[in-house]
């Protein structure tokens, strides 16, 4: 999809943190490009949504091995994780006063995760617009996509709300999760992470198998909800 | 205000193994004893059913059987000169919460520590001179022998249904089981688990460089087993989710598999669970406690006046709970004097992973099925060379295959993008991992005091963590990491990574949950908080138990040991506290 220099200031606009209340116009663009319909949104907006699918379909792409984190379902994965206990931080530690500290003492950011998605994705997106003629990240071809996600993992790239290695790090964590976490949380979906890898799920019982020494193990791939790889838990 | 209530004999802090097992053995005497849990009730069924348990994201990923940060956490530094800042979220080490403790969520890999362990300063000054010691470690004897503990070890290991191969019965060596481990009454009471091929490839390779491999020995029970109490446990299926899960199958020791049956419903037995202890209550003289103050789930504060209170919870919040209620002489590194948080240490470790042309299947695993080698932990090779103070084992595990956090991928690999994929792909089925697990000593600057700033929910302040790793420790762990290389090598490995740990210690990556000290066990009060029966120096029906009271870390994983010195504990209590209240050895 492409974005004229004009839908910017849509995007901005859309970055606000109270949900849902994109502008009309903007989210019909961004149903109309979509491939096919898909669920709703649970915390990131279809900008938030698009930036997050459109990076994790790089950290994991879809290639000459197969499906990547795109086709498994992994955007869905973290909409979902960053609107429930994850995102919202709700076990951490989250009471100042607030300092840097070394990288030894661990995140100290007053940002949740679900909150540090939304200020870094306006934040990337604000750098990607200067540097680039007033493109989005999900505008970029993959190349530049690459070499965006790369600094970014660097820490080459200053955002204004928190350091971008901090960001990239989260993302890139949730993204291995959403590829390889039971396909009930949304991602994984169809076992595409654990097909890839040759995991066979989470099955109960190898008495007959762990002394057959180098035998491949030949079982189908099962969830906790079944053999049904697109089955997602109720509020997951 | 609080609300008082009637008074009980004994009341526990915690309910985890410590607990479980006092609890038991002081309702056999005839106390009347009372649990208190932070955390809420957990049992085999319906908690850790086998159709939801074997879930990596929830349990062993955003830590569902864990503690919450933000209820209670401490802050960490790595030096005294640097402001501590809050653990935010777990990362280093999980500590438990809710009934079982961390006995729920363990491994299963069940050590008894060595003679010398329990001698470290004596035997070391012994064997190498006192100058041996650098001048900053703290290490001390425990004031128990290994020979005092090991009718303790056995009625653990044989609560627990432990699978192995004995090494040494009665001082005769045993083909097949440890070498280096010291003299047993009797073989474990289960053989050991059955081999998948990280073990047997584990096994050939030690044996080709000269060392001498033997099966770790497990809790997890490998054929159906009834303990001494009447409790029956089931075969291990090799499902992969010890670590971080509880068990459904009732194969891996915890105390709901090896102690509820017979101790919930019990005489004389209460538990009450999410109420937090906030504080030991002390008399005018501050020599006896009067009970403790707890608030409960909706809030409210309550007295629990009890003859005696015994802390069973996690080594640091033992810890917290002397510093808060006043027990103890608040440890000061610049004065080098006071007691309560000194000999803070832990557990230093680091792994080769190993990627071979077999299929190793790593998802068929238990939480202790592992082989090991045990020539290079505690005394039992010449440190003179070396010049340095203590060791650890080499094992390759295979606890499981969870492909989120135990996957692993050779050197150089990229972090994302089509080479990590590929990756993944070509090694996930075909590597293995030797760690290596290795003691950390006692030093003058780790410590655990209370943090000036950061508060938890109660108001109380936090606890302060001042840690690092020391020279000894980097170069111990080298030492082991070589050594596993050399396995690693022998298996003729078609790539190997090898992983040593560096200093700064970080309290990020997960490492251990084996942190102990702080509330350490001697003969000195001027050096401990507790005397040789882990009864309080200052407020003598005080008890703590746990890994609190290693003045330093063994290599060895810490349950095994903790649960000896539980029934060490217990049978003082019975035997001599019971019949005569007060001090157990004099403080002269």
């Amino acid at each position: 999809m492409k974005f004229a220099p004009d839908r910017r200031r849509v995007l901005k606009a859309a970055l606000v943190p109270a949900v849902g209340v994109a502008p009309i116009a903007f989210v019909r663009d961004v149903l109309a490009d979509a491939p096919q319909p898909s669920a709703p949104r649970v915390y990131l907006n279809e900008a938030e949504f698009a930036f997050v699918e459109a990076a994790v379909a790089r950290l994991i792409p879809n290639d000459a091995l197969g499906p990547g984190a795109k086709e498994a379902g992994v955007a869905e994965f973290i909409d979902h994780q960053l609107a429930g206990p994850y995102g919202r931080a709700e076990t951490w530690y989250m009471q100042g006063p607030w300092k840097k500290g070394s990288d030894t003492q661990g995140y100290q950011l007053k940002l949740t995760p679900a909150a540090l998605y939304r200020s870094a994705i306006a934040d990337i997106d604000a750098h990607v617009h200067e540097a680039s003629q007033g493109k989005a990240f999900v505008d970029l071809d993959a190349a530049a996509q690459d070499a965006l996600l790369h600094e970014l993992e660097d820490g080459k790239v200053e955002l204004a709300h928190a350091p971008a290695k901090t960001f990239f790090k989260i993302l890139l964590q949730n993204t291995t999760e959403g590829f390889l976490a039971d396909p009930m949380y949304h991602g994984n979906r169809d076992f595409i992470g654990w097909k890839l890898i040759g995991f066979p799920g989470p099955r109960y019982n190898y008495v007959a198998e762990i002394e057959q020494h180098g035998k491949r193990y030949g079982q189908p791939t099962v969830g906790l909800l079944g053999r049904d790889g697109r089955r997602v838990m109720k509020d997951a | 205000m609080a609300t008082r209530l009637p008074k009980v004999d004994c009341v526990l802090v915690g309910f985890g193994w410590t607990a479980s097992i006092l609890a038991h053995e002081l309702t056999e005497a005839g106390l009347q004893v009372l649990a208190l849990e932070r955390g809420g009730f957990r049992d085999t069924v319906p908690d850790f059913s086998t159709t939801f348990i074997q879930d990596e994201l929830r349990y062993a990923v955003r830590n569902g059987l864990f503690e919450e940060p933000e209820r209670e956490t401490l802050t960490f530094r790595n030096k005294t000169s640097e402001t501590a800042l809050p653990m935010r979220q777990l990362g280093s080490f999980r500590p438990a919460s809710g009934a079982g403790g961390a006995g729920v969520h363990w491994n299963g890999q069940h050590w008894r520590f060595l003679p010398t362990d329990f001698l470290q300063r004596s035997h070391i000054e012994q064997r190498y001179g006192r100058k041996f010691i650098p001048d900053d470690m703290t290490i001390q004897d425990w004031g128990v022998t290994y020979e005092d503990l090991e009718p303790h070890f056995d009625a653990f290991e044989y609560l627990c249904g432990t699978s192995g191969r004995a090494g040494n019965l009665g001082g005769q060596k045993q083909d097949g089981g440890n070498p280096f481990e010291a003299a047993r009454r009797r073989d474990y009471p289960n053989p050991p688990l059955k081999r998948g091929l990280a073990q047997v490839k584990f096994d050939e390779a030690a044996k080709a460089v000269g060392f001498h491999p033997f099966p770790c020995p497990a809790s997890n029970t490998s054929r159906a087993y009834k303990n001494p109490l009447g409790v029956e446990m089931g075969a291990c299926t090799y499902c992969g989710y010890c670590e971080w899960f509880g068990c459904g199958n009732f194969s891996k020791s915890s105390p709901q598999t090896t102690i509820f049956p017979v101790l919930i419903g019990k005489d004389g037995f209460e538990y009450r669970v999410r109420c937090e202890v906030t504080r030991v209550d002390l008399d005018k003289s501050k020599t006896h406690a009067t009970g403790v103050t707890y608030v409960d789930a909706q809030g409210r504060e309550f007295e629990q006046p009890a003859d005696l209170v015994i802390l069973c919870a996690f080594p640091t919040h033992n810890v917290h709970l002397l510093l808060v209620s006043g027990i103890g002489k608040p440890y000061d590194p610049q004065a080098n004097a006071g007691v309560t948080g000194r000999n803070y240490a832990y557990q230093i470790t680091s792994s080769v992973d190993v990627f071979v042309d077999e299929l190793v299947n790593p998802f068929m695993g238990a939480g202790a099925l592992g082989q090991a080698v045990d020539d290079f932990n505690g005394d039992n090779f010449d440190h003179g060379p070396e010049n340095f103070i203590g060791g650890g084992y080499l094992a390759a595990w295979t606890t499981g295959g969870r492909p989120i956090l135990q996957s692993h991928v050779p050197d150089g690999t990229p972090t994302w993008g089509s080479g990590w994929k590929k990756a993944m792909a070509d090694n996930y089925l075909k590597s293995l991992s030797i760690a290596t697990h290795g003691s950390v000593m006692s030093y003058r600057d780790a410590y655990l005091d209370l943090d000036p700033t950061y508060r938890d929910v109660y108001g109380n302040p936090l606890l302060r963590l001042t840690f690092d790793y020391h020279d000894n420790e980097i170069r111990m762990s080298k030492f082991l990491t070589d050594k596993a290389e050399m396995i690693a090598k022998a298996m003729k490995p078609r790539a190997m990574h090898a992983k040593p740990r560096k200093a700064p210690y970080s309290i990020v990556p997960y490492q251990t949950t084996h942190n102990t000290g702080g509330a350490i066990m001697g003969t000195d009060p001027r050096t401990s908080v507790v005397n040789r029966y882990l009864q309080s120096w200052d407020v003598p029906n005080v008890f703590v138990m746990g890994a609190s009271a290693f003045p330093q870390n063994a290599g060895y994983n810490p349950t095994g040991t903790v649960g000896a010195l539980t029934y060490w504990a217990a049978e003082a209590i019975r035997k001599q506290y019971l019949a005569k209240p007060g001090p157990l050895m004099s403080k002269a």
